[in-house]
């Protein structure tokens, strides 16, 4: 709890701050809003802003399932055979020199104005994260590990169940918690390039009738919503290796 | 009962292994003595099919078969238990490899723990106990191979010298109680002479039979018996000659 109250009160002054500086300064709220008038459009506005949100989390959380999906298969795929990873670590490298932004207004033309394109979006972006990260896992396994499968005859299906898996688990979720992190950026571009609803459309909303302080409220939610899925898979990674933690 | 056949082993150009061959008896314990570095542990990859030998025959009870891969249990010098299985887990895991352990294949483990001395650690973590005890269920792993055939590659030389004593004592256990044959490779002469039925003094580069020394098959043996002193000197020597 400790390790809380330290950054806790740095952040209680930069927001007095801030809030001293804008009244002192009387900077129009066009400009940058005092963090009370942010709060209490967050209190006002707490239904609009909630629809918005709830559309964002759901995009990025889905975005994260379906580079799960796609990301766990093809990392073991790979890991079974050197031929097809030799055939596709310089694709997946090279396609990370492609800009997202680029590839966004595409897959509003593919994937449509809907949830769909900022899914798929958000997948883009962590897919390689995870997948290499997970890659990594498997090959630095234990090579006496490995003789031992072998010389016990166990098949590949079970050496993965058994030893590859559980040893590529910490591997596995320091990928994830990057890729929760930046999945949001995935979804919310993806709204900015082309959508009717998402916090990133109502960001865009605001910005263009100077309603800065709409867009401050949405970027706080983004940030909530970023700090609660980093949160979510620390607490299933310590759940998961519990048995790295009873070496103590 | 298995039978190695002039077994040769070439790895960039050069000979590692030339021309070993071996036999080894049933419930026999056959020590490997050689100096560090001498391809010993190539040997044991030759025999379990991790690596690929470029000439050699290997026999198990009279069938030509081409490695042993299932057809032998294997103890490393680490103890190569699974952190995230418990010690039970972690003995039973041939078992569990190939199917579900069944209630029989259970209390067999547990009937194990007792006789090694691992009774009530059966649900901890490899993490939570010694290096012995982590030692001493890698030992109970072997019995569920289920295999008569036991390959031991140093065992013994990642742990303290109280506990190397008392795993000795259980090494002998395998042979006498459970039946196994044992093929042990070790550079520790101490653990050879208290454990073999025979030594195999092994020669380095490439890596071949240099002198088989019979032992008589009364164990345990006393490590300051004269007969072994003198023996010990004598291997010593032969080692020195091999490292110069």
């Amino acid at each position: 709890m400790k390790s809380y109250l330290l950054p806790l009160v740095l952040t209680l002054f930069f927001l007095l701050f801030w809030e001293a500086f804008c009244r002192i300064e009387k900077v129009p709220p066009f400009l940058l809003p005092t963090p009370s008038r942010i709060i209490g459009l967050m209190i006002a506005e707490a239904p609009l802003l909630l629809r918005h949100a709830t559309i964002t989390f759901l995009e990025i959380i889905l975005g994260i399932m379906l580079s799960l999906a796609v990301a766990l298969p093809l990392a073991v795929a790979m890991f079974y055979s050197p031929t097809l990873e030799r055939a596709l670590s310089p694709l997946l490298v090279a396609s990370q020199a492609i800009p997202v932004f680029a590839v966004a207004p595409l897959l509003v033309v593919w994937f449509g104005y809907g949830m769909g394109s900022k899914i798929v979006m958000a997948a883009v972006i962590i897919f390689f994260p995870v997948t290499v990260t997970l890659l990594q896992g498997f090959k630095s396994c234990n090579p006496g590990l490995r003789t031992l499968f072998f010389v016990m005859g166990a098949d590949f299906r079970r050496t993965l169940r058994l030893l590859y898996w559980p040893w590529a688990l910490p591997y596995f979720f320091s990928g994830l918690r990057v890729a929760v992190s930046v999945a949001a950026i995935g979804a919310v571009i993806g709204e900015w390039v082309g959508s009717m609803e998402g916090l990133g459309f109502l960001m865009m909303q605001a910005n263009a009738r100077l309603r800065v302080d709409m867009v401050f409220a949405s970027i706080v939610i983004l940030s909530c919503i970023g700090l609660s899925l980093w949160t979510a898979v620390s607490c299933i990674e310590v759940f998961c290796i519990r048995w790295n933690k009873k070496e103590e | 009962m298995l039978e190695v056949q002039s077994f040769a082993k070439v790895f960039r150009n050069q000979a590692v292994i030339s021309d070993f061959s071996l036999s080894l008896p049933g419930n026999s314990f056959t020590v490997l003595v050689g100096p560090s570095g001498c391809g010993k542990s190539t040997l044991f990859d030759l025999l379990m099919g991790v690596a690929s030998r470029n000439k050699g025959k290997l026999f198990l009870d009279g069938e030509e078969i081409i490695d042993l891969r299932t057809r032998a249990a294997y103890m490393a010098q680490k103890d190569l238990l699974l952190p995230w299985l418990t010690l039970l887990e972690n003995a039973l895991l041939p078992v569990t490899v190939k199917e579900k352990p069944t209630p029989a294949d259970l209390r067999e483990a547990e009937e194990l723990f007792l006789l090694l001395g691992l009774s009530g650690f059966e649900r901890h973590y490899p993490g939570q106990v010694s290096g012995g005890m982590a030692q001493r269920c890698a030992l109970a792993r072997t019995i569920f191979f289920r295999t008569p055939l036991t390959l031991l590659d140093e065992p013994l030389s990642a742990v303290d010298a109280i506990t190397r004593r008392s795993l000795r004592d259980l090494l002998l256990l395998l042979q006498y109680r459970f039946k196994k044959t044992i093929l042990m490779i070790t550079h520790d002469v101490e653990d050879a002479l208290l454990l073999a039925d025979r030594i195999i003094l092994l020669s380095s580069s490439p890596l071949s039979v240099k002198e088989e020394i019979p032992l008589d098959s009364r164990k345990p043996r006393n490590e300051l018996e004269r007969t072994l002193l003198e023996l010990k000197r004598h291997i010593l020597e032969s080692l020195q000659g091999e490292q110069s």
